[in-house]
């Protein structure tokens, strides 16, 4: 790939190497930073493009707004975000070390006003001595009221980036997979655990948060493997891997949690990377992966830990493994003059590497008294400058670094001698050691044990079968660790999944470098007090200053826990990959207790953050749930519906005529239903089909009143209750034969009384052999209800439909319209009423013709609003309006419907003291004083008003309408004692103050001897 | 002794680089008895020692927390505060709450950050409206500030809520409850837990409860991690695990515990300045003061312990999110989290004594107990302190499961939470 640049993007890029790199120097791109116009290459990320243009100051932190730079070359980076894009599309908080350029790539540093140079925040950093953690708790109370003033201008202050302002255009998509091995992380362990498992014959699939494999091999300018660069060996597996029809490679996807049983969430984005000209139409934006596996590999690499000293955080300090990306993998040096300060020798390698390429290394800062690793050797060898057994106690610069003091160090470590010695740099790289990533193997609930030499948490015990963590993950940092280990992890997979792993023709070879012997200062002590002049950052989004911490534990916030959530450090957008465990080893220190005794956090999901449009997937806009329409829906919209939503369903609430609102379309809806004949879409209704030798059995159990002896052809209303005795549902049952019946429901909850039959008969009664099958959808369910509607049916049925032959509560077979149907004799209207059934695909074709026969007669179709005004005339309930999970049979005055003799749910519930209180609400009608107001629905009623509250209240109106047949306002409600006041008034109170005089009467308005009902 | 929070005491440290602040608590090592010992240190046993202590003198007690204080249910909720509850008994108790949290930060000297920037729940099709018109009316009778905003008005309220007549499920109006809205948990926990500590309470953590020591059906001690402590009287508020402390007394409680989760955004600047909720859809969402959206999901479907939360509830929690707001689908999610919710089958809690004299349990919590931690606090401290029940608590006793009086918040409250 390395080729030698255009003159003209070289000098635009300063600080490009004239070779080497991963990127494609044969093509520039430009991008905008703020209001400055850059360029960059193919295989860029926008952090080393900002680097090789000498950008360092990128950010402002979040409290004090001090200015920040780049810190890492990875998804741990908490310093360089960056909002990215223009609304709708635009991004807040993107890191800029995962962010690929593209042409026309713009973005914006963030938490800056006016601009990035000049930041009006930046006095909080003046004022930071009055900020110390958890300064907020402890002001901000004087005067009560004014809190919501100050914390107007905290949230204002706080918050990174801007949420986009429009709806997001871009969609997302989610998708399930099934492997034998999953292996995240794509490095030189990963490789060559897929490689391994692939060749014995394994499904994999490897997962990268990169955008190319190789992982920590890409930094890496001398690496070899089989006498090879090491990058050869990564790309022969790349295509290996490849060319299988088994294995699938995701990059620029993370597997950011664990869930149990070897189930996996992956989150991949798909087009991110690509000019938005260049994205695919088809394609979506995220991809969300649910992955469940057989095998498990987590080889996701160790981060560098960065050393805590005083003033860290200017821009131009980097990790020293980041230092080493940007040089090796993309050809960029982040500074001119560098000095390293490292506690163990990969800062060596780092050093070594920025000499190579001809950057001053003013000196190698070392903690350890002695350098004496293999590196340290080879730095030495190379003429560096080593400073061992010292520190460096403070930097200063403005936007960037400009010099540091360095001092020797106490044999301790607590303190310096002197004030040590100026060297000047652009640069400062530091190294406190690495630190596993042990996130999966936490979030799967594996365990952890403390490496006193490495200064790091390895993983211990998995807690679920077939997962293991190998490589750097696992701490085996030498690359022939990592493939040796990969190796055997790969094998140990194929061997578990049943496959032969046959031994590899020749043992890969490679060389282990030891990092050993380290020494570990989780605080770099300095020549003033620690939080008296200078900061030493622990969490540098946050702003989280190891005094910070020291604080908190002097407060009592000992839990790390307390320590965490008083300071924030490690809530930032980077959950303390950088600084969680220096703020460990600085709260240990200060306790005198062993570290692993502090604890840790709980690692929780996701790794690195993931887009909310990802979750949602396609389960947007009209898509976010199913609606549901009946096969004769598009009649209904033909013909003016309005329509409201129950549940899934979408049902016809009225048909206004022209001119008509709502109030008007129902009264001529209602009125015609009364007078000559009404069809209704009823098809919503749950249908559940229960068929076995103990079908009767199981109503019995489960509705109040009792079913064995319900002859074949008739049908039977029943309420069913809670375990508490508390209604659930009703509806009409038919017996279909002597071992079938035919269940209704109401809309709203067919799922629900299907799934509560299925878990009594599977948990408490599995011995019934009855079964359970939903036919809601196989049915299109008409109502033909009025005077007339025996009239009309007749003319297109082939029944006989006189009372005797077919009197009510009774079912029969027949042809509507030349089409099989059920014809139930039932009414929720209180009228004449024939619910006819045909299958779904009739549905339209039967309605069509009953109402053409019907228009004769005056047919009228009502919708859902009608149908409640007629079935109120009548007293009729509807579950969910007149009950709310707190009353029973017995309050809605239907004691004739409850069984004395059987068993059923909800029954000992029933025979509690408080069930027969006579003071219990119980259902009403209620009869305005003035027949025309109309009261509210869901209106609370009083005996007498008063001021003062509350108001003792005696109950609420459930149902309220004007009545046409009745020529006035009625309602239903519920009502403390209500069947001991019928004839007393009550009143309910509008809003505003005026009262509303009802008289308590029966539940029924109208035709109260039934006598249309049964005609 | 305790300093004085103020800005004042805040400077005056400034200037010796604050290492003279005293501790916020003591961890003193527990003695041998105490006329009280409340299990849990969350929000609730806090709050109940703290008023023991403030409104009953009676200070001899010792909060014993397993872990870290408000570690439980306290320092993972989502924060709503809001008292509009449909049911008398409910109201009064919630609102009795509310009236607390209004002075809570002063009264324990120790911001907890409460902030009323309201909270509305949606209501998306006639029964929602329904339901939502017959809570305003009840809450309004029960002196629960309570409105009804039509859409116009919801998009007035929260500008940024979508409208578009694309949605799923549209929005028809809402109930507003301005005097609502949330407050820092972590706070609220630490603040009780000082201010205990100021009148004498010995706060004991990581010292988990194991047993309790009865005799002649009256409770003696408790044993614990770090030997026999005996008590007088001992107060249970142990949330979600409530069920497993009843089991070592000896009795069972209706209680169902189950995983709850939330999760919240990266932070971003002000975006959203009131508490959404929406029961049809599932979701709610507020913004913490960090910038963070803090976002509440549903319970997993099956009793646990692990506090997690299943992937399938993130999705639909966030898919109702990205239907209310179109404009956070390209926000992400930091961090995703749960805790175990101690349910009871009516959705109201549990305010008792118990079958053992001097044993007493405030739990069933569920999905909605921060908001009601000051007056949970208030009338558990009553109860325990005069071995009778508070009024507003005596209707949420144990026994109306026997009884049958329950207070059944499920249907009308909305989310639940
Ligand atoms: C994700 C989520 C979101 C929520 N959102 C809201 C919301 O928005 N609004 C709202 O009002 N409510 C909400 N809640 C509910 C609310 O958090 C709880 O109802 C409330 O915090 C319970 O407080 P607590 O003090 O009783 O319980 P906890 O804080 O759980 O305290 C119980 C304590 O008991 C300790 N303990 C347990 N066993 C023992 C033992 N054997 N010995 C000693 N100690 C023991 C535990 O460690 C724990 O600290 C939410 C809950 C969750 C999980």
């Amino acid at each position: 790939m390395a080729q030698s640049a255009p003159a003209a993007a070289r000098s635009s890029q300063p600080f490009r190497l004239s070779e080497g790199g991963r990127i494609d120097r044969s093509r520039s791109l430009t991008f905008r930073f703020d209001d400055r116009e850059l360029t960059g290459h193919p295989g860029d990320t926008l952090a080393s493009a900002l680097l090789a243009n000498g950008v360092h100051l990128v950010g402002r932190s979040f409290k004090y707004h001090r200015p920040r730079g780049i810190v890492t070359a990875g998804a741990e980076e908490p310093n360089a975000l960056v909002q990215v894009g223009r609304d709708p599309r635009t991004e807040p908080n993107v890191r800029a070390t995962q962010l690929e350029l593209f042409d026309g790539l713009g973005v914006s540093s963030q938490n800056r006003w006016p601009s990035l140079e000049f930041d009006v925040g930046g006095v909080n950093n003046l004022l930071s001595r009055f900020l110390p953690a958890g300064f907020y708790y402890k002001t901000f109370m004087w005067p009560a009221a004014a809190w919501e003033t100050y914390e107007k201008a905290i949230r204002q202050a706080a918050g990174l980036g801007l949420a986009p302002s429009k709806p997001d255009p871009d969609h997302y998509d989610k998708t399930f997979a099934h492997c034998d091995l999953l292996v995240v992380g794509a490095g030189p362990a990963g490789l060559s655990a897929a490689l391994t498992a692939a060749r014995a014959g394994a499904r994999v699939v490897v997962a990268e948060q990169d955008f190319l494999l190789g992982g920590d091999l890409l930094s890496d300018r001398t690496a070899k493997i089989d006498g090879r660069p090491a990058l050869e060996w990564v790309a022969e597996a790349e295509a290996e891997l490849r060319a299988s029809d088994r294995v699938r490679i995701l990059t620029r996807t993370i597997c950011f949690a664990a869930y149990d049983h070897n189930f996996f969430a992956l989150h991949e984005r798909v087009t991110d990377h690509l000019a938005p000209a260049d994205r695919p139409e088809g394609l979506p934006r995220h991809r969300l992966w649910k992955l469940r596996t057989k095998q498990a590999i987590f080889a996701t690499g160790a981060i560098e830990r960065p050393l805590v000293f005083r003033d860290n955080d200017r821009p131009g300090i980097l990790l020293a493994s980041a230092a080493r990306s940007y040089l090796n993998r993309w050809g960029v040096r982040a500074g001119s003059e560098a000095v390293v300060f490292t506690g163990n020798d990969s800062g060596y390698a780092t050093a070594l590497d920025l000499k190579a390429v001809g950057v001053r290394v003013n000196a190698v800062v070392d903690l350890r008294a002695a350098a004496e690793g293999p590196l340290s050797e080879a730095a030495k060898a190379a003429g560096l400058r080593i400073l061992a057994g010292h520190a460096v106690t403070g930097t200063e610069g403005d936007k960037r670094i400009a010099r540091l003091r360095a001092a020797p160090l106490d044999a301790d470590g607590k303190g310096v001698r002197g004030s040590g010695q100026e060297i000047a740099c652009d640069l400062l790289v530091s190294s406190a050691g690495w630190s596993p990533t042990v996130h999966l193997h936490c979030q799967a609930k594996g365990s952890l044990a403390w490496d006193e030499a490495h200064a790091c948490y390895l993983p211990d015990r998995s807690m679920q079968k077939g997962q293991a963590v190998i490589g750097s993950a696992a701490g085996a940092f030498g690359l022939a660790s990592c493939l040796a280990g990969g190796e055997a992890a790969g094998r140990e997979a194929a061997g578990a999944l049943g496959l032969e792993a046959k031994a590899s023709r020749k043992k890969t070879q490679a060389e282990d470098r030891d990092f050993l012997p380290m020494r570990q200062l989780y605080c770099v002590p300095s020549d003033k007090p620690l939080g008296q002049g200078g900061k030493h950052f622990v969490d540098q989004q946050n702003d989280v200053t190891a005094a910070d911490l020291l604080l908190a534990l002097r407060e009592g916030y000992r839990s790390i826990e307390h320590v965490k959530r008083y300071t924030t450090t490690g809530m930032g957008t980077d959950q303390g990959k950088l600084g969680n465990l220096n703020a460990i080893g600085i709260v240990a220190e200060r306790l005198g207790l062993p570290l692993p005794e502090v604890g840790v956090t709980t690692y929780r999901a996701p790794y690195t953050p993931v887009s909310f449009g990802a979750f949602a997937g396609r389960d947007v806009d009209a898509l976010l749930d199913p609606v549901r329409t009946t096969p004769i829906h598009s009649w209904h919209e033909r013909n003016g519906a309005l329509f409201e939503d129950v549940g899934q369903w979408r049902r016809a609430w009225y048909y206004p005529k022209a001119g008509e609102d709502l109030h008007r379309a129902v009264a001529r809806e209602v009125a015609a239903t009364r007078e000559t004949v009404g069809i209704m879409d009823a098809t919503t209704l749950g249908k559940i089909e229960i068929v076995g030798p103990d079908a009767a059995e199981l109503l019995n159990r489960v509705y109040t009143n009792a079913w064995s002896k319900l002859e074949v052809g008739r049908c039977r209303y029943g309420l069913m209750l809670k375990e508490d005795g508390m209604v659930m549902d009703d509806g009409v049952t038919s017996r279909l034969a002597e071992d079938r019946f035919l269940m209704t429901t109401t809309t709203g909850n067919a799922a629900p009384v299907l799934a509560h039959l299925e878990e009594w008969l599977q948990t408490e009664w599995p011995d019934l052999e009855v079964f359970l099958t939903s036919v809601t959808e196989q049915f299109a369910t008409m109502t033909l209800s009025g005077p007339n509607a025996r009239k009309l049916l007749a003319e297109l049925c082939d029944l006989d439909l006189s009372t005797e032959a077919f009197p009510h509560m009774s079912w029969q077979e027949g042809s509507v319209a030349g089409v099989p149907a059920r014809i139930f004799r039932i009414s929720f209207t209180g009228e004449l009423s024939y619910e006819i059934n045909v299958p779904a695909g009739h549905g339209l074709s039967v309605w069509q013709a009953l109402y053409r026969h019907g228009e004769k007669y005056g047919i009228t179709p009502y919708g859902t609003e009608a149908m409640h005004v007629l079935r109120a005339e009548k007293g009729f309930i509807i579950v969910g309006q007149e009950t709310d999970g707190s009353v029973t049979p017995l309050d809605l005055g239907m004691d004739w419907i409850v069984s004395k003799k059987k068993d059923f749910i909800g029954r000992r519930s029933l025979s509690r003291s408080d069930m027969a209180d006579s003071g219990r609400k119980q259902l009403v009608g209620l009869l305005t004083q003035d027949p025309k107001v109309v009261l509210p629905e869901g209106g609370a009623l009083v005996e007498a008003m008063r001021d003062a509250t509350p108001v003792p209240m005696i109950g609420h109106v459930t149902s309220s309408y004007w009545s046409p047949n009745c020529e006035r306002s009625i309602a239903l409600a519920l009502v403390k004692g209500g069947r001991a006041r019928l004839g007393k008034t009550v009143l309910c109170p509008l809003e505003g103050g005026k009262t509303v005089p009802c008289t308590v009467v029966e539940p029924l308005f109208f035709d109260k001897e039934g006598d249309r009902l049964r005609a | 002794m305790q300093a004085r929070y103020s800005f004042f005491s805040l400077a005056r440290n400034a200037l010796g680089y604050h290492e003279n602040w005293p501790e916020a608590w003591r961890s003193p090592e527990p003695k041998a008895s105490y006329d009280v010992v409340v299990v849990g240190g969350g929000g609730h046993g806090l709050a109940t020692a703290y008023y023991l202590a403030k409104e009953h003198g009676i200070t001899n007690v010792a909060v014993i927390e397993r872990g870290w204080l408000g570690g439980g249910n306290t320092g993972r909720n989502t924060t709503i505060v809001r008292s509009n509850y449909l049911w008398d008994e409910s109201a009064a108790l919630y609102e009795h709450a509310l009236k607390l949290w209004e002075g809570l930060s002063q009264d324990l000297n120790y911001n907890v950050m409460f902030s009323q920037r309201g909270v509305m729940n949606l209501a998306h099709n006639q029964h929602d409206l329904r339901e939502l018109q017959r809570r305003i009316h009840s809450n309004r009778l029960n002196g629960v500030d309570s409105e009804f905003l039509d859409a116009r008005g919801v998009k007035e309220f929260c500008p940024i809520i979508d409208l578009r007549q694309g949605g799923r499920y549209p929005v028809l109006g809402a109930s507003l409850q301005r005097r609502g809205g949330t407050a820092r948990h972590d706070a609220v926990a630490w603040g009780y837990a000082r201010g205990a500590d100021a009148r004498g309470v010995d706060i004991i953590q990581n010292c988990p409860v194991t047993g309790f020591r009865i005799s002649n059906g009256r409770i003696q001690g408790v044993e614990t991690g770090r030997g026999y402590i005996e008590a007088k009287k001992v107060a249970v508020v142990t949330a979600g695990h409530s069920s497993v402390m009843a089991g070592l007394a000896g009795f069972r409680l209706p209680v169902h515990s189950l995983p709850l989760q939330a999760l919240v955004s990266e932070p971003v600047k002000p975006v959203i300045d009131c508490v959404v909720m929406s029961n049809a859809v599932h979701a709610y969402v507020s913004q913490s003061d960090k910038g963070e959206l803090v976002i509440g999901a549903g319970v997993d479907k099956y009793v646990g312990y692990g506090q997690r939360g299943s992937l399938p509830v993130t999705e639909e929690t966030l898919a109702a999110i990205c239907e209310l707001f179109p404009i956070f689908r390209r926000m992400r999610m930091l961090r995703q989290w749960g805790g175990i919710v101690d349910t009871c089958p009516d959705a109201s809690p549990i305010i008792s004594k118990t079958p053992v004299q001097g044993l007493y349990f405030n739990c069933g919590w569920g999905t909605g107990g921060f908001k009601a931690t000051p007056g949970s606090g208030w009338v558990f401290a009553h109860t325990v302190a005069n071995d009778n029940p508070h009024p507003l608590a005596a209707p949420f006793a144990l026994d109306r499961f026997t009884s049958g009086y329950l207070i059944d918040e499920h249907g009308a409250a909305a989310v639940a939470h």
